[in-house]
């Protein structure tokens, strides 16, 4: 039993690194570029939610939809006015505005939001846990629906991407840029749009976060962001289902690693995890090498 | 007749370095007009700008009488010209028939079934393959649907840039027959080749650029048959 319980925690963890690796991992796809203020944008969702349920007293459902939102308006913002002036300039110019604006959102939450942690209230308050097999198996409604969501999202995403207009003009943006703009794709309209939707999850990914781990504080966002990187590259950066395995692994890994072995060492297993696979297959787990005909 | 392209002294630089040296020409309405210089002469400069995707610091470029020179490269294709670029550049990771729809991304949908069966009519060999991945094909069927993809957004003028690359002769032989019908079709083509022979046999009139400067021009018969061409590009 213990090793089922610790199987839906790690697949709920897994979730929530599955949701923000996708972020990660659609936005390298389309522009090339690691945008790491992406983990913040969790923690601006995670707050938005908080003082929208706590000081105005809308009710949870709602204040996610507002979070969703408002993430998504700041994901627009965020490459309009920090990695659009910089597009055709070196990697490391934009690698190195990620990390700034990565900083301003954590000084900006601690600026307004001030450093103290704050105590969320979990979403699925008043639902009840499910507990099976004669009380040794426990679900959390926030277990249970953290691993739908994931599901809803990538089966949404995965049909979005190969069935819309503008899914596909993604996917053509994705693979080649001019050949893009050839066929009339407008590739700012659709970059943005990939920043909007990795935006929009990060916030979902931050309410249901912080549901589950209830401590929210302007950090809250920096190391699930890191390791939800991770998770997109251990499932192939720029590969939509990659991000959903390399995230589902991550958190399953790591929540046995601190179940099994040791808590302290669980980061260092998960990591180390990571540096096999990549010694493996360098692309990452579903990574596509890039063959050219000519 | 009429023109349907016109360049006028265009300069573009690729940061420091000087690409396109004053270019102009024109290309009228059912014709086929080549441009064939050496490697790295400017040619796919050329065609690169007046698709927008580099922008000349001087001069103009008008289409069906109106200046294209500033307009954005996601909007040159709406006005009528399509552009296959060099090396095919063909969505790899999607389907023959993804590929197809992606060159209809600004056509009303009301034509796209119509354009469809006419890219099928013309490449038969991408009918029998429309749900393959693009990058699987051989060389010779992705230039195909490079064609099929760009005339899929009916195009007034179609742009060809190196149709011949990599293709062993038959393959040539075909790609040019279809440049052919097209034309015969009413699709008015300029047409960048190393393959200045082929080149000439086909195009109603022809440009030489070298370094970034047009240095003859004429019909395809009487460049095919100059001195000068014949020693450069032809072999002697």
């Amino acid at each position: 039993m213990n090793f089922l319980n610790s199987l839906i925690s790690g697949l709920s963890l897994g979730s929530v690194y599955a949701i923000i690796a996708l972020g990660y991992t659609m936005v390298y796809g389309i522009s090339k570029m690691l945008n790491f203020a992406h983990g913040d944008v969790i923690m601006v969702g995670g707050y938005v939610s908080f003082i929208l349920t706590m000081y105005v007293g809308m009710n949870g459902w709602l204040a996610l939809l507002v979070a969703m939102v408002a993430c998504t308006i700041l994901g627009i913002l965020i490459e309009r006015l920090a990695y659009r002036p910089l597009r055709g300039t070196g990697s490391l110019a934009v690698l190195i505005t990620a990390i700034g604006v990565s900083y301003f959102l954590q000084n900006s939450a601690l600026l307004i939001w001030g450093a103290n942690p704050r105590v969320f209230n979990s979403l699925f308050n008043g639902m009840k846990t499910i507990h099976a097999a004669g009380g040794q198996l426990t679900i959390t409604p926030e277990s249970l629906f953290t691993i739908i969501a994931n599901i809803v999202i990538m089966i949404a995403l995965t049909l979005f991407v190969s069935k819309t207009k503008a899914g596909k003009a993604m996917r053509a943006v994705s693979e080649d840029n001019g050949a893009a703009q050839l066929m009339g794709i407008n590739v700012n309209q659709s970059i943005s749009l990939t920043f909007a939707i990795g935006s929009g999850l990060a916030a979902v990914a931050g309410v249901l976060m912080c549901s589950a781990y209830p401590v929210l504080m302007p950090t809250t966002g920096a190391m699930p962001g890191i390791k939800a990187f991770t998770a997109a590259v251990f499932g192939g950066i720029g590969s939509i289902p990659g991000a959903m395995i390399g995230g589902l692994l991550l958190g399953i890994i790591e929540i046995f690693a601190r179940a099994y072995i040791s808590t302290e060492l669980s980061d260092a297993i998960v990591f180390a995890c990571l540096i096999i696979v990549l010694l493996v297959k360098p692309t990452g787990l579903l990574g596509k090498k890039i063959n050219e005909k000519v | 007749m009429g023109t349907v392209l016109t360049v006028r002294d265009i300069n573009v630089y690729y940061g420091a370095i000087h690409a396109i040296k004053g270019i102009s020409f024109d290309v009228n309405r059912g014709e086929i007009v080549t441009l064939i210089g050496a490697n790295g002469a400017g040619k796919s400069t050329t065609l690169h700008t007046i698709s927008g995707l580099l922008r000349s610091k001087t001069g103009d470029i008008e289409f069906l009488e109106s200046s294209i020179a500033r307009t954005p490269a996601h909007k040159i294709v709406s006005k009528g010209i399509s552009h296959v670029p060099e090396g095919r550049r063909i969505f790899q990771g999607m389907t023959v028939e993804e590929n197809l729809q992606m060159g209809a991304f600004v056509t009303k949908p009301d034509r796209i079934a119509h354009n469809l069966e006419y890219v099928y009519e013309q490449f038969p060999r991408l009918k029998e393959r429309t749900r393959q991945i693009a990058g699987t094909l051989s060389g010779g069927e992705q230039q195909m649907l490079a064609m099929g993809r760009a005339l899929m957004s009916d195009p007034r003028l179609l742009m060809l840039d190196e149709p011949s690359m990599g293709l062993a002769p038959i393959l040539v032989d075909q790609i040019f027959e279809i440049i052919q019908n097209l034309n015969k079709a009413g699709t008015t083509i300029l047409l960048v080749e190393q393959n200045a022979q082929m080149a000439l046999s086909v195009a109603d009139r022809a440009y030489v650029i070298e370094t970034g400067r047009i240095t003859l021009s004429g019909t395809g018969e009487e460049l095919a048959k100059s001195d000068e061409v014949r020693k450069a590009y032809l072999g002697g």
